[in-house]
């Protein structure tokens, strides 16, 4: 016997045999290989002792009186369901016919008649064998259910708290359309977005290498940072960072996260765009009709240390009605039947046939329909458009304190020079800071648009020299964008200072901020003598603060900027 | 075997060639195929990729896998013989700025 023999296990048999003759031949036979043994006269008693006792083998004879050994099988196999209880027929027949009835009949052998011992013996010991088989098969596929049902009940879990954190965003907001398989997060997709509180959207479409649940385990803290450092008014660069550090901490070396991340400004009609290993986004003018590739420039986050990874940006402007489109290679690399892509150019002709900018998502399932891919559950798209800020209703601002204390009499002086405006942005921190005042809050996204546009404004044209007319086209936007990144990375002198004044007035208070540069200054009375405009690409900036705070005026030719912000008595 | 490797005559130089899509189903052989090299690490490390016919992500984290387990930013790792198909996966991802690739 080899080793891997199974141990010898007893066997139930039932013999079911009209002949009481044979019925003490067989069970002699039976009995003395160790098995323990069951008799019936008919099938109808066999039915019965097997309802009651559940032998593992029967030895049944084929004809009886009462029931027939072919019924008396049939309703045993019946009873056994999904068990193997091979029935091997004792039979004198010897014609063809009557040995296939048996088979027919749910036998699972047959032995003639007179008996033999030792094929007995070999037959019992192989049906034995097929009925173990039957019993592991069984058992392994029951497992693997189980399994299947406890995965899924996971991913369900799972889903329901992720989904809990990635939708507390903006996806629902009217200027957004997105497609997502529902369980895209097990494959490693991560879809994004919500406002800052200046109203600005950020978006981020991310794709983990790998699948399953180390795939979405790095999506919760992405997504943390992507929404906690958005809604306290963090850039991209500070977010980039953040993210990048932190998967590049708990993430194992093989893996990261291809991303692209994006913030649109409705105010500003334009689009800040960073994009690492994800495949070309699209930004579509409509008025042209151009695609404008956005393209990966960086390594995918969670590869680099925070000492080499970059997070230079790139900025376009946009009108109203464009749109962004982003992907994820989910859609190019769906490979057909003889593992051909279908790649960036078949992507291309769908755009060119698109009427309807609409029906984009449905061409290009229809396209990849077409094309004859496997249905790749891991295509993600989502398309933004640039609307007017009043179409939006950005969430209001919750706030974790208990509203108790609200500073109210206070002023505060910042000075920062060349080292920490090349690195460090500080609005974030003052807008904490403000917002203390709780009658400030509900102006939140009017303080945060006007401090951020003081604040570009004393760094870009005041300290960085450069030159707003220069954003009148397109080309000029992107060198106005390349130019300021290369004055700001050798910036060696120069300062920007800020003056924050809350003082009580009346039974509510008022707020100044001051902003004051080192540089050289503009023509005030020509600025502001210009219209109220913001239809131009250039100079929206002094036309938002006059329009969002009170009394701006610029001194100092043009280098020191003043706004007030005032508020009534808290409810 | 699909991803064969090879080290030179003076021990300095491991090529490592892969054959077919490059994709998780080759995790395990890639790993082995560095992994065993322990002990006399090579000074340069070449990926042979003619033969390969595709890239997905998890090729790229192997690949990540291999830089950091030959030094990290020290590391001399070389993509060769990449086809127009794989250097495209290869330039969307920015690894030409972790590896050199020709």
């Amino acid at each position: 016997m080899s080793d891997l023999a199974p141990p010898f296990e007893p066997l139930t048999v039932l013999i079911v045999e009209d002949s009481a003759a044979d019925r003490l031949l067989l069970s002699g036979i039976v009995r003395r290989q160790g098995h323990a043994v069951l008799l019936a006269a008919n099938g109808a008693e066999a039915v019965d002792l097997y309802r009651q006792a559940r032998p593992h083998l029967v030895l049944m004879d084929a004809l009886m009186p009462v029931m027939d050994g072919f019924d008396a099988a049939r309703q045993i196999k019946q009873l056994a369901g999904q068990t193997l209880v091979p029935i091997i027929f004792l039979t004198s027949l010897s014609e063809d016919e009557g040995l296939a009835r048996c088979l027919e009949a749910g036998g699972d052998d047959f032995l003639a008649k007179p008996y033999n011992q030792v094929v007995l013996a070999a037959k019992i010991k192989a049906m034995d064998r097929l009925r173990r088989l039957q019993a592991t098969v069984l058992e392994q596929r029951d497992q693997i259910v189980r399994h299947h049902q406890y995965l899924l009940n996971e991913q369900r879990v799972a889903k329901a708290v992720f989904d809990k954190i990635a939708h507390s965003g903006c996806l629902s907001a009217p200027n957004i359309r997105y497609r997502q398989s529902p369980y895209a997060l097990f494959n490693g997709d991560l879809l994004l977005a919500a406002f800052t509180p200046a109203g600005d959207m950020h978006v981020l479409l991310g794709d983990f290498t790998g699948h399953g649940l180390p795939a979405a385990v790095g999506a919760m803290p992405l997504a943390e940072v992507f929404y906690g450092m958005t809604a306290k008014g963090f850039g991209l660069a500070q977010i980039l960072r953040e993210m990048n550090a932190k998967l590049k901490r708990i993430l194992p070396v093989d893996m990261f996260c291809c991303a692209t991340l994006l913030s649109l400004s409705f105010q500003r009609r334009s689009a800040e765009v960073w994009n690492g290993g994800m495949p070309d986004g699209y930004l579509h003018d409509i008025a042209s009709g151009e695609r404008r590739p956005l393209k990966s420039r960086h390594l995918p986050l969670g590869v680099l240390s925070a000492q080499a990874f970059d997070d230079r940006t790139e900025v376009f402007p946009m009108a109203l009605g464009d749109r962004v489109l982003l992907l994820t290679d989910g859609v190019i690399d769906t490979c057909d039947s003889t593992e051909q892509l279908f790649g960036v150019e078949r992507l291309m002709q769908v755009f060119a046939d698109n009427l309807e900018p609409g029906q984009l998502f449905e061409e290009i399932e229809q396209a990849l329909r077409d094309f004859g891919g496997q249905a790749r559950d891991d295509v993600s798209m989502l398309e933004i458009s640039l609307v007017e800020p009043a179409q939006l209703t950005p969430p209001a601002l919750v706030y974790s304190d208990s509203g108790q204390s609200s500073p109210l009499d206070w002023s505060l002086s910042f000075e920062f020079r060349a080292e920490s405006l090349k690195r460090f942005d500080p609005l974030p921190y003052l807008l904490q800071l403000l917002l203390e005042v709780h009658g400030l809050r509900v102006q939140s996204a009017a303080l945060h648009s006007v401090l951020a546009e003081l604040y570009s404004n004393a760094l870009e044209h005041g300290v960085l020299g450069l030159d707003s007319s220069l954003k009148r086209d397109v080309h000029g936007f992107a060198r106005y964008y390349q130019l300021r990144n290369a004055r700001l990375e050798q910036l060696e002198e120069g300062y920007l200072r800020v003056h924050v004044q809350v003082a009580p007035q009346g039974t509510g208070g008022c707020l100044v901020i001051e902003v004051e540069d080192s540089g050289h200054g503009f023509d005030v009375q020509r600025v502001m003598d210009r219209p109220l405009d913001i239809g131009r690409l250039s100079g929206r900036g002094v036309s938002l603060i006059r329009q969002l705070s009170r009394n701006a005026s610029w001194s100092d030719d043009g280098r020191r900027a003043r706004v007030e912000f005032s508020w009534g008595a808290q409810a | 075997m699909s991803v064969n490797t090879k080290v030179s005559e003076d021990g300095q130089k491991l090529t490592i060639s892969i054959k077919g899509r490059f994709d998780f189903a080759k995790h395990q052989e890639f790993r082995d195929s560095f992994g065993q090299i322990d002990n006399q690490r090579p000074n340069a490390v070449v990926v042979d990729l003619k033969e390969a016919t595709y890239l997905d992500s998890s090729a790229l984290g192997m690949l990540l896998l291999l830089r950091d387990h030959a030094g990290g930013d020290e590391s001399d790792v070389r993509l060769i013989n990449s086809s127009s198909d794989v250097r495209k996966i290869l330039a969307i991802s920015n690894f030409d700025k972790l590896f050199d690739i020709t």
